[in-house]
């Protein structure tokens, strides 16, 4: 699904990702922790392409393709979905437009017709449903006045209209309450499936009870530096991050 | 052949010998000559008159505009026309005027219990006592030239009284269509409202034109006065294509407890400029201004706006938009003025600029001049080009890129299409709107 080979990348001159290696199987989902600054953010933004990451050297292979290649709107429709730390609002576009148009864009790519504006509607109702957000929310702004827990359901809800076969959550448990959290991990878990990876990027192992990772990494001044199964996770919650530091050193 | 492109025209000469040839009803004569002698003696804008500084009235010297329209056969038939102006699902009565004319066969017969509608050529005694009463009074013509201009031209217009106490849903349209296929002309058109004390209504001034070459200098002028506690919804329409010189005017007179909930479109064109005047003259009144105006190739526009709070407790709140295209120009002077008795106002006014080219232009300008004490006022003025982080966030669900400017720049103005009270009117403006950014229906096909 995803090999990445020796990745380095930086953010406005500053280095930032320094020489990550990581393989991803269909099916696996793979969490990502680390102490703040380094660089599990910068992971997520420089897969998907994002403007002001710039790959420094290192090469990235998704579904066999050089993923590096692309345009971001093209990760996404070849079915890369990075769910944001930060969701974005967009005054005036109405969510519902914008999932249209993402799904139209992704469907097309794939070779199927768009969907009419009836059966879109039903199916966006549908998965309101399922990440128990108001229908209202669908005629409203992409993400306007949304509370943190509704703009992370909304990211949620696109993944699961877009159907990708990666899906990287960055710190999508960031400013969740226990319910909130619940429903997210309803929400990933429910998209689990034979031929859909996850990269889950967390702080806090908190998130890792209700999405249960195959594997865990710890990321650390812009490598990895340790890799296990679930149980390093809760060693990490327990320990903290310092003890790696000191292994590594 | 004369070579038109190096012809000039003395447009201030000829407008006033125009205006002196005029044919209309007597009882408005001596506002003619007013407005004519006022137009005399006022100095022609030039760039170092503060007020016309971004704006070059230079289009006018490059037409002849000394006549008025012919009445001959128009370049579309009447279902044509209706397309240009109807809005669909909207409960509207229609005063049509083509090319300045009025037309019987395209307007509607109004008889309604609720609202008086009348031409100023038709008035009875009662009305043009009411007429004589507040026409010219509210616009100053010592101020502005074309509202001078206006009255010296003055041979008909349209008269709109709501009357005491009574609510309409009825909304009174007010359509001014011009045609191609003509030599140039001028259209003079003039609207009075009064809006009785209780009364609430609505009126719809639409500017609009057949796609073929334009020749026509439109000046437009309405005068609203909005009395005790009546209320007042207002569109403002300017959607003529882009050979048009338009001159317009709005000028409002808020009574105590009054309210006004005006909405403008400006497409770009030759020229395009508007004066919206609104006075508060009576305690507790509320004016709710908003605009959206979108010039693109090498069009102008210009709206100057200018709230008067003479009165205490008075609310203002003015937001206009602005997407600048290709290499139009825009200006936008936004001045709030509060008097020194003018105390608990609370105004603010809101202007935000998107430019879509390096050759764009867009000169905005926020006043505010307070001589109150007790006053909240707040007021801004940005231009900007759309926000990366939006853009980032619709490449990464799939949208492409030219798709995406088009959806956001859509929705910039579409934030303030979705707050109007009328959606049938959203409705009609949305895809003349849309089709503004994208031409290409794969582009707009999510917007609409």
């Amino acid at each position: 699904m995803l090999s990445i080979k020796d990745l380095q990348a930086k953010v406005e001159e500053k280095d930032i990702i320094k020489g990550l290696n990581l393989n991803i199987k269909p099916g696996e989902v793979h969490a990502i922790m680390g102490p703040n600054g380094a660089g599990k953010s910068t992971l997520g933004n420089v897969l998907s392409g994002r403007e002001g990451y710039e790959v420094t050297g290192g090469t990235v292979e998704f579904k066999g393709k050089d993923l590096l290649e692309f345009e971001p709107e093209e990760r996404a429709r070849e079915g890369l979905f990075l769910a944001f730390q930060y969701p974005v609002e967009i005054p005036g576009v109405s969510n519902l437009e914008f999932l249209k148009a993402s799904v139209d864009a992704v469907r097309e790519h794939r070779g199927q017709d768009p969907l009419d504006s009836v059966s879109f509607l039903k199916l966006a109702r549908e998965k309101c449903k399922a990440v128990n957000l108001d229908q209202n929310f669908l005629k409203r702004g992409v993400n306007e006045g949304f509370s943190g827990g509704e703009k992370k359901r909304n990211e949620i809800m696109q993944m699961m209209l877009l159907e990708p076969s990666l899906c990287i959550l960055d710190e999508t448990d960031s400013g969740l309450d226990i319910d909130a959290l619940q429903v997210v991990a309803d929400g990933v878990n429910s998209q689990r499936s034979p031929d859909r990876s996850f990269i889950v990027v967390t702080h806090y192992q908190r998130l890792l009870d209700y999405i249960v990772p195959d594997y865990v990494h710890v990321l650390a001044n812009g490598r990895i530096v340790k890799s296990g199964g679930k149980e390093l996770a809760l060693e990490l919650e327990e320990k903290g991050y310092s003890w790696i530091d000191e292994e590594v050193v | 052949m004369t070579d038109v492109a190096t012809q000039t025209f003395d447009y201030a000469s000829q407008a006033l010998a125009l205006a002196q040839n005029i044919d209309g009803p007597d009882w408005l004569a001596d506002l003619r000559k007013d407005g004519q002698q006022v137009f005399e003696g006022h100095a022609w804008p030039t760039r170092k008159t503060e007020h016309w500084k971004h704006t070059s009235l230079n289009a006018l010297t490059k037409q002849d505009y000394s006549k008025l329209a012919g009445t001959g056969a128009l370049s579309l038939d009447d279902s044509e026309a209706q397309l240009l102006y109807q809005i669909a699902d909207l409960e509207a009565l229609q005063l049509v005027f083509v090319n300045g004319h009025f037309s019987e066969a395209l307007s509607s017969d109004i008889a309604l219990d609720t609202v008086e509608v009348v031409r100023f050529s038709q008035a009875n005694d009662t009305q043009q006592a009411v007429i004589k009463q507040n026409l010219g009074k509210i616009t100053v013509n010592d101020e502005h030239l074309f509202s001078a201009l206006n009255a010296g031209q003055l041979s008909d217009g349209v008269f709109i009284r709501f009357l005491k106490n009574k609510k309409t849903d009825q909304v009174i349209q007010v359509v001014h269509l011009t045609t191609s296929g003509q030599a140039s002309f001028s259209v003079n058109a003039r609207l009075l409202v009064v809006a009785e004390a209780g009364s609430q209504g609505t009126v719809l001034e639409s500017f609009v034109s057949d796609s073929g070459s334009q020749s026509a200098l439109v000046n437009s002028l309405t005068e609203c006065r909005i009395e005790d506690n009546a209320k007042l919804f207002h569109y403002r329409l300017q959607l003529e294509q882009e050979d048009i010189v338009h001159i317009g005017g709005m000028h409002v007179q808020l009574n105590a407890g009054s309210q006004l909930e005006s909405f403008h479109v400006g497409l770009g064109g030759k020229v395009k400029r508007v004066d919206v005047v609104v006075n508060h003259e009576g305690s507790g009144a509320h004016c709710d201004l908003k605009g959206v105006y979108l010039p693109q190739n090498s069009q102008h526009i210009d709206y100057h706006t200018c709230i008067e709070h003479k009165v205490p407790h008075c609310t203002t709140d003015e937001v206009f938009r602005g997407i600048m295209a290709d290499q139009a120009k825009a200006v936008f002077n936004g001045r709030i003025h509060i008097h020194p008795d003018a105390q608990k106002t609370l105004a603010q006014l809101n202007n935000r600029n998107l430019l879509l080219s390096n050759k764009a232009e867009i000169y905005t300008k926020p006043e505010l001049e307070i001589y109150a004490d007790d006053v909240r006022c707040a007021h801004g003025a940005t231009i900007a080009q759309l926000d990366d982080k939006a853009m980032s966030y619709m490449l990464s669900r799939g949208i492409s890129r030219q798709e995406a400017e088009v959806m956001m720049s859509f929705g910039f103005i579409n934030e303030l299409l979705n707050d109007l009270a009328h959606h049938p009117i959203q409705e009609k403006l949305r895809p003349i709107l849309a089709e503004l950014f994208g031409k290409d229906d794969s582009l707009t096909r999510h917007i609409l």
